[in-house]
């Protein structure tokens, strides 16, 4: 299980932080970032021969992206399996470096959802025994799961609130992050209701922009300019795709993706020192908390309280501002990708986690249909 | 006459459709696990093989989560969507009618209604169980 376990290590990070981009396209967005990545690894273009894509407005992906980026990659995947898909590009990046399959992998993705449909809208086509009913996807799965929650556990719209704080309070610390305005937890409790019990403050931004992450063998990792980090363990685990048929609404596939990565990397939940879940709706946090074993199970709500996860907290969780604060372009889940990979290398700024050697990066796709978690770490963690 | 394949002719969606159309609401049951099964499929879950057969269910179910879907006012008014647990086991995403959105509780007992949504096709819908 563990033939993977620091095999492989992110040598490249990189991001458009035009969050806000009329007039571009998704795809010179993601080749700004990609740009970015190459430079902050000191590799050019043409030595990308592995490329790992997925977008929302292609339907051949990864052909789009190596036609524009005028690359003839060896190794090819597009796995789309929503924002989870570029945490879980690790894995098969890994394994095709591991067999030699590519010497460069280039996980890339970009977005102009804000400046093109300027909604928090699905691409995703309308399944045929929910759409009579007119779920407003990705929300109507969110407060499902939400409201379950509320009713099982007594969690309340105010635990929902303090994940949304906790968020924006990271993104006051982070000079790239799209929505700083201070808030409150009375203002974020006033806001206009979306599905109940979700009000607008509980959905993620809607942006534009682009990340790259470049990744190579860890034999040749400490020939590149910056800390390599480390990819320790990662799983992939799923158990539904409508959220009419997901088991138990309270409880997400992370609970199995999450103790595979923790054995693949060999270490337990007390040893990470930053955390990225994807927070796309604040539920989603508190479930991610309880389901990787941060709280029990329930808890989550109460575990958030009173600033546990914001800075200055007990736990660093969505260190960048995360989907609610920082961006959010369609699909996320390579932001949180790259917030890790800076903390582990300690180039955080203000909002640098002190002496972070491991950090946990969780994906999240569909109606919390497909569930990533990855562990990396610095080289101290080998 | 060797048995017809159970891979022949139209499939479980088309045949869900034309059962609630006949006013029927029907759901599979593995014939091995004794399991019921929502969506409409080929193979049972529970043995990867063809074991499914259509039985009509009562139609009682409990209301498992709810939403209110909100809108602007230009866009229409406020409605109710909620995952249905059927009696039998197994859920259903859809709406409960004869209540305010809001008033629709977890833990509702509620009765199936074949309806017929905007394009005229058959729906299942759900009032509350004591108004049935």
């Amino acid at each position: 299980m563990s033939g993977i376990r620091g095999t492989s290590a992110v040598v490249g990070v990189g991001l458009s932080t035009r969050w806000e981009a009329p007039g571009r396209t998704a795809l010179e967005l993601l080749a700004e970032a990609v740009h970015a990545a190459l430079a902050d690894a000191g590799l050019r273009l043409d030595q990308v021969d592995g490329l790992l894509t997925g977008t929302a407005v292609h339907f051949m992906p990864t052909l789009s992206v190596a036609e524009y980026l005028g690359i003839r990659p060896r190794f090819l995947d597009g796995t789309m399996i929503g924002g989870s898909s570029f945490v879980e590009h690790l894995i098969p990046a890994s394994l095709a470096l591991n067999a030699g399959l590519c010497d460069v992998a280039l996980i890339c993705y970009g977005s102009n959802q804000r400046t093109a449909s300027g909604r928090l809208v699905s691409g995703s086509e309308p399944q045929p025994y929910e759409a009579p009913y007119g779920p407003r996807n990705p929300i109507t799965g969110y407060a499902l799961a939400a409201a379950r929650h509320m009713h099982q556990y007594g969690t309340m719209r105010r635990h929902l609130a303090e994940v949304a704080l906790a968020a924006r309070s990271w993104a006051r610390l982070n000079p790239e992050a799209f929505a700083r305005e201070p808030t409150t937890i009375e203002e974020i409790l006033a806001a206009r209701m979306v599905n109940d019990p979700l009000s607008v403050r509980d959905c993620c931004l809607v942006t534009d922009g682009a990340g790259a992450v470049v990744m190579v063998r860890s034999d040749r990792a400490t020939d590149f300019p910056k800390p390599p980090a480390y990819l320790l363990g990662a799983a992939a685990a799923t158990w539904h795709r409508q959220i009419s048929a997901m088991p138990d609404l309270t409880v997400t596939a992370a609970s199995e993706s999450g103790p595979r990565a923790f054995a693949m990397a060999e270490v337990v939940p007390s040893d990470i020192d930053v955390l990225q879940l994807y927070d796309a709706f604040t539920i989603n946090t508190i479930l991610f908390l309880e389901d990787l074993g941060f709280c029990p199970k329930g808890e989550g709500g109460r575990f958030v309280e009173g600033g546990t996860i914001a800075p200055g907290g007990r736990l660093a969780v969505n260190t960048n501002g995360g989907g609610l604060s920082c961006c959010h372009p369609g699909m996320y889940g390579l932001f949180p990708l790259i917030e890790s990979v800076r903390q582990l290398r300690g180039e955080a700024g203000e909002r640098q986690v002190v002496e972070t050697e491991l950090a946990l990066v969780h994906g999240n796709g569909g109606q919390l249909s497909s569930q990533v978690t990855a562990i990396l770490g610095t080289a101290a963690t080998l | 006459m060797s048995e017809p394949s159970p891979f022949a002719g139209p499939g479980p969606d088309a045949e869900y459709r034309r059962l609630l159309a006949e006013g029927r609401f029907c759901i599979q049951r593995c014939r091995e696990s004794g399991r019921y099964v929502f969506q409409p499929r080929v193979l049972s879950p529970f043995t990867g093989e063809p074991t499914l057969d259509w039985v009509e269910v009562s139609g009682r179910g409990t209301v498992y989560s709810t939403t209110v879907i909100r809108r602007r006012p230009e866009q229409g008014s406020d409605y109710n969507l909620v995952l249905v647990d059927l009696d039998e086991g197994c859920r259903l995403m859809s709406r409960v009618e004869k209540l305010q959105p809001s008033e629709v509780r977890i833990g509702l007992k509620v009765k199936a209604r074949i309806a017929r949504d905007k394009d005229d096709a058959p729906i299942v819908v759900f009032d509350p169980a004591e108004s049935a």
